[in-house]
Order: structure tokens, then C-alpha cells, then sequence
């Protein structure tokens, strides 16, 4: 049996090296191309027909006008006469045509009649969705009514937490052409390159070998792009009508928004009860969100201190005349985080209690009690939190009003799926395949970093070759799970090729294959460097053979070979300053500790988290999916009125890893998703803190701000 | 009654060597809002050298080199240089001058592609950032410090902040902290960059100071 594990922390070379990712300047240089930037021969370009209605019947279409258009190839309709639409932005029809201009006015020449039907698109009254709402059952747990009784305070409010998109810049969709021959070119926008092929497959009801999936560069995901999606399978579709020319679909801006992946909603109406020190005794509560059309969306509350003793939950589901929800950065977790992270600080004013006293008073409550107590004290003293946080509302004079606030964490991340070939060529050339992607985390560049330090090499000598269904399959990039599947089956298929290479040229050394080590870009005997071959001249031994080998990460056997496993905590702390005349929260610093096992590279690691603190803060201060309850459309679908942070809008960032033996030694962990978790509920805190009350919508936009400073419910 | 329909106005802006052409480049720079104008009246008065309404060939000055494309008057800058020129180092993505993703600089002065017609770049210096990223096998310092400070993600976005990191620092060769926050206001992340973004350009502002890759 080959030994996979980790070298010792101490004596790596490669792995743990804040190294630059392997891509960068290709990318910063505009010469990477993703799959929007392809131009193929006799491409034609389609647009996509979508419903203005959020709930309609179609009564007739007409595409004959369409068909006529000069530059036109092929029309297909999606929702025949009788569909009944029920979100707007629904596919009805879709154009190619020789040119983009050519397929939009083609595509404004369709003519259809809908009749018109009821939608229901908002939900934060749930007293006005009542058919819409599907109860999901009660969680019972201790006597809470008993427990509350014996409280000594109690607190009773209601949260709410918006839709939001993932607003991916690079739209979905793809380039693809579906040949004479039956085959497919799919080059698609996507998160999961090996999966997608077989999802396409059934889709068009064609082996899954006639299909071959090609992918660079991805522009974001998110979560939202697993799938082939109907724009997929109606652009292949086109292709075969046009005789199989490539067909190249992306959603427009608006459409992106409003169809291609958004996170459900969360409401909460919350009663806590605690004794006089801070002891958590009792949760009731009713929660209730919206996934689009199915409802779905259920946040797991309370939310990592998930042992309070007495509990009753109830869920409803709602569901909504908007498009499905999709995975996002840690689906239900910052819901969950902030609908009980922001009752938790409300109960520690009332008790007139430093919250940061209480988190850690309650820690015993949580599935990793040392962690939390560790994390919170980081936290609390790269925030200064003793010198800065006052009681709420205590902020002084003068309109600007300077608050802190906390929020926790809690994901899994352990190691998905993966296969890994690793090629040594005679001519000392090391390439490693997977059918993965670079979702933006680096990826490429870690797996070079294991590659190399496997082979006593550098990044440099090392070819990573992803993207590509004729490399060895590898699982999606969901849940934070790439970088743990990966870094073990690379680790794998390449300890096994350095065994075959070892073996080779053991005659040489005059010593047995298992006493030869690769180190320094050199072939040795174990700790003797006179006796040696360098990297090349080890390979030339091959002859005109090249060494090929795969290692798999399985998941349920990767805990114990210790390559990588899951399970993370992390505590994130905000600084606000908010001016309650204007109603403007302005980001000071965000405090990130995260917990995280072995880190490959912490430069990347870093970005990830850098990025994840971010997305909490557009979150938290301006996102938000705005539909209009007269017509059922998403009144802002473009990126004007849907807000993201700009460079001015983040404040301060500080990062905390903890990276030691003892993390190190569980392995590799994946790390995208949970420092993405606990923002929104800090900087929520943070502002209460300020201002003296709970701005309990999020975002915290000026408008909620000035309305609950008023007292106003918004 | 709008002013150029006028008659008697018409005349006397003749006069003043008013051309339809000129206005209509000036509507495309300026994103003025055009007087009700119906088809017929327009062709009635188009004098010579209009442009459109079907393709019409135009050459653009791209990254030094004259290039050829037949564009409609209504298409972008964007779209002529993504799907007709293959230069698609810019991006679309809000297509609505909001996100900056398809900066480039027009007479060297950073603007969204997306919002500039192809006609209206006739005549102009268009830089894409495939005109300065590289030369001669070695990346810009502002490429080089985008890179060393890991100001990336999935990397859709940072073509466009390095044109206009670019264009920021040719005008503000000595940019405080503060200042490169402003500077770079009008270019979004999703993936969330910022901080390595800031960090970037303050080193690319050495780099470039030093002489090293300027």
C-alpha cells in the first residue's frame, strides 16, 4: 500500500507556500477565454423569448414572422399553446440567427397571447400567501412552554432576510454544436464540467459519449451552475435545426437575474427566554421563506448553537410565481445565521449583557464548544471589541454612531468525487488531468502545488490540464468540496506514478524502488544526495515509455486515510459606522477567523475569504431581489438597481487563520462557502449596536435604517 | 415643435454647417436624448455620409492597427470588438454601463464599451487591454501586480479593473490609499477582489515609478 498521507508540515517545500495562482497573468491579461468569449466558424448567435407574465396561460404563438427575418436559421418554440407560464422570465421561445441584432429582432416579431392569471411574487406578509403556504411540520424538543415560564428574560421579535441572485458576471449559457455525426461540441458556463455532460445527455436522449464537454475559465458561479438548463438543451436543439452550426446562448443581464439562480428568502417570528447570566434556556419559533414556484428554503435554526435544551420550531414554506431557487455560497446558512444570530444580540441587550460574554456562555450549546470560545476571543481582539463595543445605543453624540456586532459560523467542506491522472513523460514532463474546474478559488494552482511537492518539483514544472470531459471524471464545485477531492486524488495518481518512475530507474541507484525518494527536482536514495539522478535524466530512463497513473479521492474513505475531511467553525465580527441622519451604514472592518485544516496556499485561501466577507457585505447593506406585486416582475433586473459593493464600500478586511499542527493534521478542508456565512448577522448586530435599535429587515439600506429608526415597520 | 424641424431653422443651421452626421455622432457620445425624428422626415433630410439605417463598413483604430467591420449604426463598441474583431478581452455583463467590465480607453481615456456605439469610435484611438497587457513576452506592471497581489478570482471582471487601473494611474501617478478607492469606483466584483485590487494598484504604482515594466 502506497503512503498517501501529507508529508510533515515542517518539511514541506511547496505546499503551504503563498504562491501566485498559475493562471493569473493569462487572466489579468484578457487572454484567458471563457466559453462567452468563443467566435467558431459559421457561428450563429440565439436570443431567448421570455414571459412578462409571472403566471399566464398561453393562448397561441405565432413564430412566422420570426422564421421570415433576414439572418434567420431556426426558431424553436419552448411553451406551445396551453403551457402554463408561472414566473416571469419563463423560456417561451428562442431564435438563431447570423448575427445577435439579426435573432433580437427576429425574436420581437413573435407573436403570442396569453391569458392572464393570479400570481402571488411576495411573500414577508405571511398572512397574505395563505394557499400558497405549506407548513413543514413541528420540531419539538424538552417543554419549551414550561422553559418560559421559568425564564427570567424573554425577548419576542420578528427578522427578515430577502431573496437574493447570484448575479454570476459570466451570464449561463454556452457555446454548443451538434454535429452530422451526432456528436456534441458543448462548451457551456459551468461549475460541474464532468457532470453536465451526463445531465445533457438524458436531456437530448443521446449517449453520454457522443458528447464532449470543453471548458477553460468559468465567470462565476456560485452554485447556480450545475446544470445544462433549458437555454442548453434549446441551443442544441437549434444547432441540429441549422444543420449543426454552433449555436452560442447567453442569458442577457436582465434575464440572468431573474432566472438563472437566486437564494430563497427567510422570516422569522422568534420568542427566546434565558436565565439572568445568559444561559440560553428556551427557542420558539416560526420561520418562513420562499424557493420560487416550490417553495424550499428552509433555514436550520437556531443556527449552531443548536443544543438549546427546550425547542419548538415551525416552518411554512411559500411558494412563489418567481424562477427557482439554486444553490448559493452556503444554501440556508446565512438565512440561519442571521435569524438567530441577531435574536441572540437582541436577548444579550436585554439582559444588558456584552453579547460577546454571551456567545461564549452559550458555546457549551454548539457541536464544537473550544473552537467557538477560541474563536470568539480572536475575533473580539483583532476587532479591539473590549475597547470599542459600548451597550446598544450607547454611542455618543454627533450623528455618526459607531456600533460592533457578531455572527458564527459552521459548514463541512470534506473532499467530493475525484479522479486524477498523472502523466511523467521520458522527457521529465509531469501533467496532471481531471475533468474539474477553476471556479476562481485557484484551484489549478493548488493542484500544481500537491503535484509538485509529490515529485520534489516546482509549480512551474508541473502542466495542470482541467476542464475537459476526456480527463478523468472529478465532481462538482459545490459545498466546498473541490479542493479537498481534488488535492487527494492528485496526491494519489501521483504518488502511484512516482512509484512506477522509482521503480524504473531503482537498477540505476543501486538500491530498491523503496528506498528512493524525489526531492529537490532530483531522484535520491533516502537522505544520501551523492547518490542520485536529476529529475530528467530519472525520466530518460522510461525510454520511449511514459508513466500514467490515476488516484481516486472516495469520500467515504477519505477521513480515515486523513487527506481530508470536513467539519469548520468560524466567527466573523463587523464595525459599522452609521450616520442616523441619512441612514448610510458604512463599513469600518470585518473580523474573519475561520477554522480551516490544511491550508495548500494561503494567498488563494485568503482571497477566498477576502471575497466571502464581500458577499456578506452586499448582503447585509444593499442586495436584494425587488419584485413588484402589481405586475409580478423583478423590478430590478439589472445591475443599476441590484446592488453589489463597490471597492469604496468594503472597509477593512482582516483574515484569521488558525494554521498549526492540529488543524493541519485533518487534512484538507474546503474553505469557499463558510466565511461567506456569519457577515450578515455581524454587520446587522453591528448596526444595532450603533444605533440603538435593530434594523430587522436586511439589507440594511438607508431607507430600513431611517424606518426603524423611526419606529416605522418597513 | 422641435427646433430642427423647424423650416426656418433648418436653414440657418445649415448655414452653420449643421450636419446629421454630427448630430448623430454627438447623440452617441453624449447620450443626449433625440427629438422626435420620424423615418421619412430623417431620409427626407439626410444629406450625404449618414451612416445607416442597414450595416454600413466602417475602420476602427484598434491597439494601433486599423481593422475593418461591418456594424449597424445601433451596435456597441463591445459587440463589434467581442463578436466581429475576436477581441474579447473586454466583457459584456451589465451591458449598461454600470459594471465596467468592458473598460477600454477611447483617446486614452477609460469608457464602457457597452455604451459607446461602433460608429461613434470611428476616428478614435480605441486601447483594449490586449493592446498594452504584453509586450514583448512580459506582462504591464499594472498585469504583474494583479497578479502578485492575487487581485482575481474567476478573473470575468479583472480585465476591465486592469484597463482601468491603467487609465488611473497614467492620470494619478502618485495615488493614496484613499484615492485608489475612488479611482476604481466604477468597476465591479462578484467574486470579491477588492482588497487585492487596492493592494494591486498601489504596487503597480511603484512598479511603474521605478521604471521596472512601465
Amino acid at each position: 500500500m502506497p503512503n498517501y498521507s501529507w508529508p510533515p508540515m515542517a518539511s514541506r517545500k511547496v505546499i503551504g507556500q503563498r504562491l501566485s495562482r498559475t493562471d493569473g497573468i493569462e487572466k489579468a491579461s484578457g487572454r484567458a477565454k471563457y466559453n462567452s468569449d468563443l467566435n467558431k466558424p459559421g457561428m450563429l448567435h440565439a436570443v431567448l423569448l421570455t414571459s412578462p407574465f409571472a403566471h399566464a396561460k398561453v393562448k397561441s404563438i405565432d413564430t412566422s414572422a420570426a422564421e421570415k427575418h433576414a439572418g434567420v436559421a431556426a426558431v424553436r418554440v419552448i411553451a406551445p399553446a396551453g403551457t402554463e407560464i408561472q414566473w416571469a422570465g419563463w423560456e417561451i421561445a428562442v431564435v438563431a440567427a447570423s448575427t445577435e441584432l439579426a435573432a433580437r429582432d427576429a425574436v420581437q416579431k413573435i407573436k403570442i397571447e396569453y391569458d392572464i392569471m393570479p400570481h402571488v411574487v411576495v411573500e414577508n406578509d405571511l398572512k397574505k400567501v395563505r394557499t400558497r403556504a405549506k407548513p413543514a411540520g413541528e420540531q419539538l424538543e424538552g417543554d419549551p412552554d414550561q422553559a418560559m415560564k421559568e425564564a427570567d428574560v424573554t425577548l419576542e421579535a420578528s427578522y427578515g432576510i430577502p431573496t437574493l441572485t447570484h448575479c454570476c458576471l459570466e451570464p449561463h449559457g454556452q457555446v454548443i454544436g451538434w454535429g452530422a455525426d451526432g456528436k456534441v461540441e458543448f462548451n457551456p458556463s459551468t461549475q460541474s464540467v464532468t457532470s453536465i455532460r451526463g445531465d445533457l445527455a438524458r436531456l437530448l436522449s443521446i449517449p453520454t459519449t457522443d458528447i464532449h464537454v470543453h471548458q477553460d475559465h468559468v465567470g462565476g458561479g456560485f452554485g447556480s451552475k450545475f446544470q445544462p438548463d433549458r437555454w442548453g438543451v434549446e441551443a442544441a436543439q437549434l444547432s441540429k435545426a441549422a444543420g449543426g452550426k454552433p449555436v452560442k446562448l447567453f442569458l442577457d443581464r436582465p434575464t440572468e437575474l431573474m432566472i438563472a439562480g437566486c437564494r430563497p428568502s427567510g422570516f422569522l417570528n422568534v420568542k427566546l427566554g434565558a436565565k439572568k447570566d445568559g444561559t440560553l434556556t428556551v427557542w420558539q419559533s416560526e420561520s418562513w421563506a420562499s424557493g420560487g414556484i416550490g417553495g424550499g428554503g428552509s433555514p436550520p435554526i437556531p443556527y449552531v448553537f443548536t443544543k438549546v435544551p427546550n425547542r419548538r420550531q415551525n416552518h411554512t414554506a411559500v411558494s412563489l410565481n418567481t424562477a427557482p431557487i439554486r444553490a448559493w455560497r452556503a444554501p440556508n446558512h446565512q438565512q440561519a445565521s442571521y435569524l438567530t444570530c441577531a435574536p441572540l444580540e437582541d436577548l444579550a441587550a436585554k439582559l444588558k449583557m456584552d453579547p460577546l460574554d454571551m456567545f461564549i456562555k452559550n458555546a457549551n450549546l454548539t457541536q464544537r464548544e473550544d473552537t467557538y470560545v477560541r474563536q470568539l476571543k480572536k475575533a473580539a481582539e483583532l476587532s479591539d471589541w473590549k475597547k470599542l463595543w459600548h451597550p446598544r445605543g450607547d454611542a455618543g453624540k454627533g450623528p455618526i454612531k459607531r456600533g460592533l456586532g457578531i455572527g458564527v459560523n459552521t459548514w463541512g467542506g470534506a473532499g467530493h468525487d475525484s479522479t486524477a491522472r498523472t502523466t511523467i513523460h521520458p522527457d521529465g514532463t509531469v501533467e496532471v488531468e481531471l475533468g474539474s474546474q477553476d471556479l476562481g478559488t485557484g484551484t489549478r494552482t493548488i493542484i500544481a502545488q500537491v503535484a509538485a511537492e509529490t515529485l520534489g518539483l516546482r509549480v512551474p514544472d508541473i502542466r495542470v490540464k482541467l476542464g475537459d470531459t476526456n480527463y478523468p471524471p472529478s465532481g462538482t464545485s459545490g459545498g466546498s468540496t473541490t479542493v479537498g477531492g481534488v488535492t487527494s486524488s492528485t496526491r494519489k495518481a501521483t504518488v502511484n506514478a512516482l512509484d512506477k518512475l522509482l521503480a524504473e530507474v531503482a537498477g540505476g541507484l543501486g538500491a530498491p524502488a523503496d528506498q528512493l525518494e524525489a526531492v529537490d527536482g532530483k531522484i535520491q536514495v533516502k537522505g544520501n544526495a551523492t547518490k542520485s539522478l536529476t529529475w530528467k535524466a530519472a525520466c530518460q530512463k522510461l525510454g520511449v515509455k511514459t508513466v500514467s497513473e490515476t488516484g481516486s479521492n472516495v469520500p467515504r474513505e477519505a477521513a480515515k486515510e486523513g487527506l481530508n475531511t470536513g467539519g469548520v467553525g468560524g466567527v466573523q465580527i463587523a464595525d459599522v459606522s452609521v450616520d442616523v441622519e441619512t441612514g448610510v451604514v458604512k463599513m469600518n472592518k470585518l473580523v474573519a477567523v475561520q477554522d480551516i485544516g490544511l491550508v495548500v496556499n494561503p494567498k488563494t485561501a485568503e482571497s477566498q475569504v477576502f471575497g466571502a466577507c464581500i458577499m456578506s457585505i452586499c448582503g447585509a447593506l444593499m442586495e436584494e431581489r425587488i419584485m413588484d406585486e402589481l405586475t409580478g416582475r423583478m423590478l430590478n433586473a439589472d445591475m443599476e438597481f441590484y446592488k453589489l459593493a463597490g471597492i469604496k464600500d468594503i472597509g477593512e478586511i482582516v483574515v484569521h487563520f488558525e494554521i498549526d499542527e492540529l488543524n493541519d493534521k485533518r487534512g484538507v478542508i474546503g474553505l469557499g462557502e463558510p466565511p461567506a456565512i456569519g457577515g450578515i448577522a455581524a454587520i446587522s448586530n453591528a448596526v444595532a449596536n450603533a444605533i440603538g435599535t435593530r434594523v430587522p429587515t436586511v439589507p440594511m439600506s438607508p431607507m430600513n435604517v431611517l424606518d426603524a429608526l423611526s419606529g416605522r415597520k418597513s | 415643435m422641435s427646433e430642427i424641424l423647424d423650416p426656418e431653422n433648418r436653414e440657418k443651421r445649415k448655414g452653420r454647417g449643421f450636419s446629421r452626421r454630427g448630430f448623430m455622432q454627438g447623440i452617441g457620445v453624449t447620450g443626449a436624448v433625440a427629438p422626435a425624428l420620424l423615418p421619412e422626415q430623417a431620409q427626407a433630410q439626410t444629406p450625404p455620409g449618414v451612416m445607416g439605417p442597414g450595416a454600413v463598413a466602417i475602420t476602427l483604430n484598434i491597439n494601433g492597427k486599423p481593422m475593418k467591420a461591418t456594424v449597424e449604426p445601433r451596435e456597441t463598441l463591445l459587440d463589434t470588438l467581442r463578436n466581429q474583431l475576436d477581441i474579447t478581452g473586454a466583457k459584456r455583463v451589465c451591458d449598461r454601463g454600470t459594471c465596467g467590465a468592458c473598460s477600454v480607453l477611447v483617446n486614452g481615456k477609460v469608457s464602457y464599451a457597452c455604451s459607446i456605439l461602433a460608429i461613434d469610435a470611428q476616428g478614435k484611438q480605441i486601447t483594449t487591454i490586449e493592446g498594452f497587457a504584453m509586450s514583448g513576452g512580459k506582462p504591464h506592471a499594472v498585469v504583474q501586480a494583479f497578479v502578485n497581489n492575487d487581485a482575481q478570482q474567476c478573473g470575468y471582471c479583472t480585465p476591465g479593473f486592469v484597463v482601468a487601473s491603467k487609465a488611473f494611474l497614467d492620470h494619478t501617478p502618485n495615488p493614496t490609499y484613499e484615492q485608489v478607492k475612488d479611482g476604481l469606483g466604477g468597476n465591479l466584483c462578484r467574486c470579491g477582489t477588492y482588497v487585492g485590487v487596492r493592494k494591486a494598484v498601489l504596487e503597480a504604482a511603484k512598479m511603474m515609478k521605478g521604471g521596472s515594466n512601465a
